[in-house]
């Protein structure tokens, strides 16, 4: 029970933005809202939705480990490549019988936490950091996505999984639950919607509780002073590894969930353009909060697909140029910098 | 009786340059004790030695009787150690509470951190600033937060790198006090510090660092009557012979 309370006690803290029943209430309803969206939406906007909400597990783990933790990671797409691959790899060969697609997400996660924690380790206990964590993050993508792109011979197959090179791999099942009387598919349109939503409301709150613990007063402490926080006595290449293979997995998350969403995935989503759009929406909504990002994600992710419909080139020139202004205008991004402007404006009224 | 901190023959070269040279230092438990020297003497590397972030080339460093010359940082820390950098080293963007939360929460949780943070806040004269972004405080604030940080370890062995830089003669005073009091509760004090009356008000013993050698170690009356160790100070004088005051 005590432990329940702790817990929920975390839920807000001084490494969060909103705290109190205002911010709750609007929590709420927003989530009533989504629940209730479908009821209104066509089934290719609701499908388009959770499509969005494929992305969002990327951002917020890069929010973890740049935000939080003061480490720029620019690899998130080699972990989102290497579980979406996994998934395809596994599922290809198992099928989706017995809720097996449930048990390669969990693998293909699994895969790229230990795939973390072995870069993370040589990172952080190699003590590389700055700008040079951002380059050897940047390598690795690019080094999967080149490696990916020259599969497309019959002899790279993985059992009956073929790579297929630059073209990706295909066909893999959706995400199927078992249930009572058979199991549920969940197509990518209302109920992957439901399923996306109910797991990103989990991992939202979850790194709330995470980042107002023990472990998220340490990670930016680090990102603070990394020499203090170790003269405290905290082992920061430890908080720092930490950090990269949750940040990583949620990447890896993504990864897979893009992969069930689509039911295919190519090298491309391991290449620059696509290894420098997290950034940018991290940025863009504010970095160093949870709710920052998880709104500016959505709102840049529908924003780049808006323009993308008119011309692609424009939407990346576009992207390039939000960052830029943010970076100038808002360097804690627009959402902090509008939550923050809202929080002032209540007190003024409050004085008054 | 054990040192509480001892080092035996500590050396450290940077290339030719020999800034600890040899260095057999004792600290006893519930000590304070100064270093001084001129600009080079080598103050700040032997500390960086004794926190670990230097490793020696030649030498060992005792804490409590054990070796801790291959340890890491944090874990001499969580030995009993704590520092105060002579740059304030503090988390510029958090608030002056959650900078003494962070220190606290080791040992503490709850209630019993909120209430020892409102009497570090008091012990600090930092109350009034509790929520202020630490980052905004004056510099000789930013001091007394760090100290705040490093005593919440409840420290055996505390360092200090220079505790009064940049301080006013008030500050400096009342931070002369503030180490007094934490003396008094058993906290063994080694001060890096040029500033001769905050020397006089705290020390208990002096020791002189010139050229990475000890040059003369002795209680602050003898070492400020010294000419010798003048003489350094105005650059007169580059022999380094190893003697102690107390002895001469």
């Amino acid at each position: 029970m005590s432990l329940a309370m702790t817990l929920l006690r975390r839920l807000e803290g001084p490494q969060t933005l909103g705290r109190g029943p205002a911010f709750w209430t609007a929590f709420a309803i927003v989530i009533a809202a989504a629940i209730a969206y479908p009821w209104f939406a066509d089934g290719y906007t609701v499908g388009n939705t959770a499509y969005f909400f494929c992305w969002v597990f990327m951002a917020l783990g890069l929010c973890l480990i740049w935000g939080y933790g003061g480490a720029l990671s620019f690899g998130q797409t080699a972990f989102f490549g290497l579980s979406g691959y996994a998934y395809g790899v596994l599922t290809l060969n198992v099928g989706a019988a017995y809720g097996f697609t449930l048990a390669a997400l969990v693998l293909a996660v699994a895969l790229s936490a230990v795939m973390a924690a072995l870069l993370g380790y040589f990172l952080f206990f190699g003590r590389i950091g700055g700008v040079f964590l951002g380059i050897i993050t940047l390598s690795v993508t690019l080094a999967l996505e080149r490696f990916m792109a020259q599969t497309a011979g019959p002899e790279w197959k993985i059992g009956a999984a073929r790579l297929n090179g630059y073209n990706g791999m295909s066909g893999m099942p959706p995400l199927t639950v078992p249930w009572f009387d058979g199991e549920i598919v969940l197509f990518p349109d209302v109920a992957l919607y439901y399923g996306l939503l109910g797991l990103l409301i989990v991992v939202y709150l979850a790194l709330r509780i995470l980042v107002n613990a023990r472990f998220g007063n340490v990670l930016v402490a680090i990102r603070e002073n990394p020499e203090r926080a170790e003269m405290l006595g905290y082992d920061v290449r430890r908080y720092q590894l930490a950090a990269f293979v949750i940040g990583s997995a949620l990447a890896g998350l993504s990864g897979t969930l893009y992969t069930a969403w689509g039911q295919y995935i190519t090298p491309s989503s391991m290449g620059l353009t696509a290894a420098a759009l997290p950034v940018i929406w991290v940025a863009v909504g504010g970095r160093g909060d949870l709710t920052a990002t998880l709104l500016g994600t959505l709102v840049v992710l529908g924003g780049f697909q808006a323009l993308t419909i008119y011309g692609s080139q424009y939407a990346l020139v576009v992207m390039g140029l939000l960052l830029v202004v943010v970076v100038l205008a808002a360097p804690d991004g627009l959402v902090v910098a509008a939550m923050r402007g809202l929080g002032r404006l209540r007190r003024r009224e409050a004085g008054r | 009786m054990t040192p509480l901190l001892e080092t035996r023959a500590l050396s450290k070269h940077f290339g030719g340059l020999h800034v600890t040279n040899d260095v057999n230092f004792a600290l006893a438990a519930g000590e304070i004790h100064c270093l001084i020297g001129p600009n080079g003497a080598g103050k700040s590397t032997f500390f960086r030695l004794l926190l670990g972030e230097y490793t020696p080339e030649r030498g060992q460093i005792l804490y409590a009787g054990e070796d801790i010359t291959a340890l890491k940082p944090f874990a001499r820390i969580r030995r009993g150690m704590s520092v105060k950098f002579q740059v304030p080293g503090i988390f510029p963007s958090l608030s002056v509470a959650h900078n003494l939360e962070i220190a606290l929460q080791h040992h503490l949780e709850g209630a019993s951190l909120g209430a020892e943070i409102r009497r570090l806040l008091a012990f600090l004269n930092l109350s009034a600033a509790a929520s202020e972004r630490a980052g905004n405080l004056s510099h000789g604030q930013k001091q007394w937060l760090e100290i705040g940080m490093a005593i919440s370890l409840k420290p055996r062995l505390l360092l200090l790198d220079e505790p009064t830089a940049g301080m006013s003669p008030d500050e400096t005073f009342a931070t002369g006090a503030m180490v007094q009091a934490l003396n008094r509760d058993g906290v063994a004090v080694l001060a890096i510090e040029h500033d001769m009356a905050f020397v006089r008000q705290i020390a208990q013993r002096v020791t002189v660092l010139h050229v990475g050698r000890i040059f003369a170690q002795g209680t602050t009356d003898a070492i400020i009557a010294d000419e010798r160790v003048a003489a350094i100070y105005l650059g007169e004088t580059d022999a380094p012979p190893l003697r102690s005051v107390a002895d001469a």
